[in-house]
């Protein structure tokens, strides 16, 4: 029996060393000088930079698929009937698929070096640059989902708008578009999930988002795994918001499939 | 008949793809009247589908000339969205938008398109309905509909726009069987209501029954045309013989 206790007792004192020995580290890591503060910044700094890169990219993305896919869908009429509006949109058309090109082409983080090293020298401040260089990054991967939904209707849909009498841009927004969105909410979800996570290479730019505000912590308390796996489930909580939100709305989509 | 009875009329119709390689329409001419069911067959890949999508431009003609209400809608100043308000289009495949319900599938093109005041467009939808039987189902979507329903609400979708020609691409090649009979009965009461139609149709006992004209395509040329019992009882050309021998 005493011997059974004795095991007992050794495993709570090992138990409450731990436990001291975390909130010493808990302490170190986010109270002592109020490091929590640089989390903070680095959350604040993470969630600005997505969200405006969203925005620019959702505007750009939708802008460079409508043009392409105007494009390819008025290719023949505007061969026949030829004039300026057939070569503005070949070549706005021919401006997109090298943006495209270009843009999915290199990585992010190439990007984001040559956006604040290169383009924007005089900004000291990362963030607006980070906005704008994850924002054209995005845009270019938004197009293309977009333009995928739009491929994705059927072209019965279209040509039953047009024979009602409406025009081409009339058949796209009350038939094409609202179509789209139920076939294109996963995958533009992704592209957000990746957005956010991707933000992570802001530091290299010196910003202090999120992984760098982690990771600094960790380089000046010599604690690497309180702030890492903070970070981790910080990045973790918001994805998984951020799926619960598209997954709800995905479902009040879906009515009209009953 | 007097010319000032033709409603839609057809010039050496031609449409070539891959330059002039594949001739889809070899000139056609042809005049349709007021009032007149036109009903053309003929084997596939002999362009009547093509001639009846370039009516409304759907499909773009390479030359040739169509005047619907004394006006070239093959003109490039021509807006040819208005007249396509006043030519009603049924497809094969349905083409209802699924995002809709049945009675904003029909209303949306008058509410939007000729600035018809929501409650008298469904007012007018809802009466259309009444007439083909579904007025039950205003508030379904089309997935929920069968075969024959869906085809009947883009009959009446077509309606509401008040068009003066009906356009009918195959309007039953995609149905069941069992249901084919509902879709025709619906054609045939808009035919003696005095609806112009132009039918392109597999069904040669529609042809026969409703057509006041038939006409017998081959190879993107008008072969032959005349009443139904003209075709059908006594057919002229070797091609059209061969057409009917294989199809009755």
């Amino acid at each position: 029996m005493s011997s059974v206790s004795a095991w007992f007792n050794g495993l709570w004192t090992d138990i409450t060393l731990w436990f001291d020995g975390f909130s010493d580290d808990f302490y170190t890591v986010f109270i002592k000088k109020d490091r929590y503060e640089q989390m903070l910044t680095g959350l604040e700094n993470t969630l600005i930079i997505t969200l405006g890169a969203l925005l620019i990219g959702v505007v750009i993305g939708i802008v460079v698929a409508a043009i392409r896919s105007s494009y390819d869908k008025n290719k023949e009429s505007l061969k026949q009937h030829g004039g300026i509006g057939c070569f503005i949109l070949s070549f706005l058309n021919f401006i997109c698929k090298i943006y495209l090109t270009v843009i999915r082409g290199t990585p992010v983080v190439v990007q984001l070096m040559i956006a604040y090293f290169l383009i924007f020298v005089s900004v000291k401040d990362g963030v607006p640059v980070g906005i704008f260089a994850f924002g054209i990054n995005s845009g270019a991967y938004v197009a293309e989902i977009f333009r995928g939904g739009i491929m994705s209707v059927d072209n019965g849909q279209f040509e039953a708008g047009r024979s009602l009498g409406f025009n081409y841009v009339q058949t796209m927004w009350y038939i094409v578009i609202p179509q789209t969105f139920k076939a294109v909410l996963p995958t533009l979800c992704n592209e957000f999930i990746a957005l956010l996570k991707e933000t992570s290479v802001a530091g290299y730019v010196g910003v202090m988002e999120l992984t760098k505000a982690g990771n600094s912590i960790a380089g000046v308390t010599y604690n690497y795994f309180l702030p890492l796996l903070t970070v981790a489930a910080v990045y973790l909580v918001i994805v998984m918001i951020l799926s619960w939100l598209v997954s709800r709305l995905e479902r009040r989509l879906r009515v009209s499939e009953r | 008949m007097s010319d000032n009875n033709i409603l839609i009329e057809v010039k050496n119709l031609c449409k070539y793809y891959n330059g002039d390689k594949i001739k889809a329409l070899d000139g056609v001419d042809i005049d349709i009247r007021s009032g007149e069911v036109v009903v053309i067959i003929g084997p596939s890949g002999s362009g009547k589908s093509t001639f009846l999508r370039s009516l409304n431009l759907l499909e773009l003609p390479t030359s040739g000339h169509i005047i619907f209400d004394g006006v070239d809608i093959c003109d490039k100043k021509v807006n040819i969205n208005l007249h396509r308000q006043k030519m009603g289009m049924v497809f094969q495949h349905f083409n209802l938008f699924p995002h809709k319900t049945v009675l904003d599938n029909m209303t949306i093109a008058p509410i939007k398109l000729l600035k018809t005041p929501k409650d008298k467009a469904v007012e007018e939808a809802m009466e259309l309905l009444e007439r083909v039987g579904l007025a039950d189902r205003a508030e379904n979507y089309p997935s929920q509909l069968s075969g024959g329903q869906k085809q009947r609400v883009a009959i009446v979708r077509a309606l509401c726009m008040k068009p003066e020609v009906m356009l009918f691409d195959e309007p039953t090649s995609a149905l069941d069987p069992e249901m084919v009979g509902e879709v025709l009965d619906v054609m045939k009461n808009l035919a003696s209501e005095g609806m112009t139609m132009v039918v392109v149709t597999h069904e040669m006992g529609f042809a026969r029954e409703v057509g006041s004209r038939v006409v017998f395509m081959d190879g993107g040329k008008i072969i032959e045309q005349g009443t139904p019992s003209d075709i059908f009882d006594n057919p002229q050309s070797p091609r059209l013989k061969e057409f009917l021998s294989k199809v009755l």
